[in-house]
């Protein structure tokens, strides 16, 4: 009798602890979680969003996550009729956008996931220039611009004309830089050589003396032996973009926010809902590893209060 | 006397002068390829090892892997060609076998000379529309296979063409006169011969569409994927789309890894391409 209560209160001990067990392993077995999220959007987030999906893989095998390349703008032309999950986006969306989503009854979360500081840059090779006021940047670069010489924008720098390099219009870099330069988004004078990979923007401020083109702090970050950053001073004396100086707010005003937005409707699904907490907690370690900046430990909690 | 020689020292020197302008108009395709696959191999073959074809891409250059991209285009060119190849080849009988020389005939054989003709972007944007947003495929690998399907289809059935005509008469009077009928004179006559011709157009038209990037891109292509395709409507990347995404990447050491992918993609094309000309070289057959 003593012996049988004995083997059925260990049988029932098992037990028990098989249940803890199961209850233990149960948030592991999401790692049996599958299903896809279609990513698309910005090529400056791209890096970011291709870190943490490469990371998040380890986690979740089963979850499949593409990501495409189709620029801000065409991201949203995707997004805004329902073919993606999330988007992947360089600039706040445009009430335009945000119109055509809302026509075809697409919801959607916007959430802040790193900055990035638009760097104006000169040729290594250039040696009197080391800063511009916002005021002397609108000068060169609003349209309608009479400045042609490095003499026109600093009456003691050289006479010589100064060959402009920027991203291609289809660009957030070159909506935002436009918008907070200029005053007008998309407001910029004509004739400066645009390209869309940043890489030959590299090439040709590194390649002319007098010189000057802006583009995303990462890839400044890994040219930085090839070209000179300009400080940028907007009336509080002259700031270098730096990790501290982007995530402070103290380079202003070319510090921005990045951005993805994720459909309503996906994050209803456990496996978006889950690549985007990943996104916000472990991944956000990423975002400096690929050459932006992260936002404060508040400011990725704010973001991660708006899935609740 | 004089006159006539320096005449003659004249016509020897035009001579000499065009064979070297010749024979350098000749080497200069292959100098500029020698070039590039030099600095090619240069940049890229430090990364060339099989985990570069185990890995999937990655943030960190050195453990970046072609994998995904790799079995992507395997699926693009099995798929295209699977899909391409019964069409084009059914197409190139009835024109050449089949159908009566009338206007309308000659109304489509342009018409198919002009459509290899279309730039490859063109076929992107319809691919596009019809298969990724009016039938509904989305932006799988069914979708790039149809439109890749497209844009070779002309070649295949312009070369086709061009093959089974220089197949002799002779040889399929020759089967009538046994007795036998236009189907059994097609399959057992004029196919048999055409088959290495057919062979060296299919390879060809694969081989381009394994290079071709843009109407991959259009038709919705990713830059990146975490999981292989298992089936037709998954998402997709190919070789290169891989080197287009790792080219415009920040470090510098990506642009040694686009190399790397690069040099793949290229000694791909060379098997293909040099399989094409042995096939032809093996089988090419003289009529008397």
């Amino acid at each position: 009798m003593e012996k049988t209560n004995h083997y059925t209160r260990i049988s029932a001990l098992m037990i028990l602890t098989a249940l803890l067990l199961t209850l233990t392993i149960l948030p592991a077995s999401a790692a049996e979680l599958s299903g896809t999220i279609i990513i698309d959007g910005s090529s400056t987030v791209f890096p970011i969003t291709e870190a943490v999906a490469e990371e998040f893989h380890k986690v979740y095998p089963g979850i499949s996550t593409p990501i495409g390349v189709s620029g801000t703008g065409g991201g949203f032309k995707k997004f805004t009729i329902g073919e993606t999950d999330i988007s992947n986006a360089s600039r706040p969306i445009k009430d335009s956008e945000a119109e055509i989503a809302k026509a075809n009854g697409i919801e959607y979360v916007e959430f802040a996931i790193a900055y990035d500081g638009l760097s104006v840059m000169v040729s290594m090779e250039n040696d009197f220039v080391d800063s511009l006021t916002v005021e002397e940047l609108k000068r060169i670069w609003e349209p309608e611009s009479t400045v042609k010489t490095w003499k026109d924008v600093r009456p003691e720098w050289p006479d010589e004309t100064i060959k402009l390099y920027g991203p291609g219009t289809d660009s957030g870099t070159f909506d935002y830089f436009t918008e907070v330069i200029t005053g007008k988004a998309g407001a910029s004078r004509t004739d400066f050589t645009p390209s869309e990979d940043d890489n030959v923007l590299v090439q040709g401020i590194a390649g002319d003396k007098y010189s000057l083109g802006y583009f995303g702090y990462a890839y400044y970050a890994e040219n930085m032996d090839k070209l000179k950053i300009v400080k940028v001073d907007s009336g509080s004396g002259p700031v270098e973009p730096t990790f501290d100086t982007i995530k402070d707010g103290s380079y202003a005003p070319l510090s921005r926010p990045i951005y993805m937005y994720v459909s309503k409707k996906a994050l209803e699904q456990e496996h978006v809902k889950v690549f985007v907490e990943y996104f916000l907690t472990e991944g956000t370690a990423l975002v400096s590893e690929v050459g932006y900046v992260q936002l404060s430990d508040a400011g990725y909690e704010a973001e991660l209060a708006k899935l609740k | 006397m004089k006159n006539q020689q320096s005449y003659y020292k004249w016509r020897a020197f035009k001579n000499n002068l065009a064979h070297i302008l010749f024979a350098v108009a000749a080497w200069v395709g292959v100098l500029i390829l020698l070039v590039l696959l030099f600095d090619l191999v240069k940049r890229g073959a430090q990364y060339i090892n099989l985990d570069f074809f185990r890995n999937f891409p990655s943030r960190f250059a050195a453990k970046s892997g072609i994998l995904p991209a790799i079995v992507g285009s395997v699926w693009i060119v099995l798929l295209t060609a699977a899909i391409s190849i019964p069409v084009s080849i059914g197409a190139a009988l009835y024109l050449e076998e089949y159908a009566a020389d009338n206007r309308l005939t000659r109304f489509i054989k342009i018409n198919i000379s002009n459509l290899a003709g279309v730039p490859s972007i063109v076929y992107g944007i319809f691919g596009l529309s019809i298969f990724v947003r009016t039938l509904g495929f989305g932006r799988s690998i069914l979708s790039g296979a149809l439109t890749m399907s497209l844009l070779i289809m002309p070649i295949v059935i312009v070369s086709a063409q061009e093959t089974l005509r220089t197949i002799p008469q002779a040889l399929r009077h020759g089967s009538y006169a046994l007795g036998a009928s236009k189907w059994q004179t097609i399959v057992r006559v004029v196919i048999p011969c055409a088959i290495p011709g057919f062979l060296t157009g299919i390879i060809l038209a694969v081989s381009r569409a394994l290079g071709e990037s843009a109407p991959l891109l259009l038709v919705g292509a990713f830059s990146y994927v975490s999981n292989l395709p298992q089936g037709p409507m998954d998402s997709f990347i190919a070789l290169p789309i891989q080197i287009y995404t790792w080219m415009s990447k920040p470090s510098a050491a990506f642009k040694d890894v686009t190399a790397a992918a690069i040099l793949v993609l290229m000694v791909l094309l060379l098997v293909l391409n040099a399989a094409a000309i042995i096939i032809r070289n093996k089988f090419q057959q003289t009529f008397e």
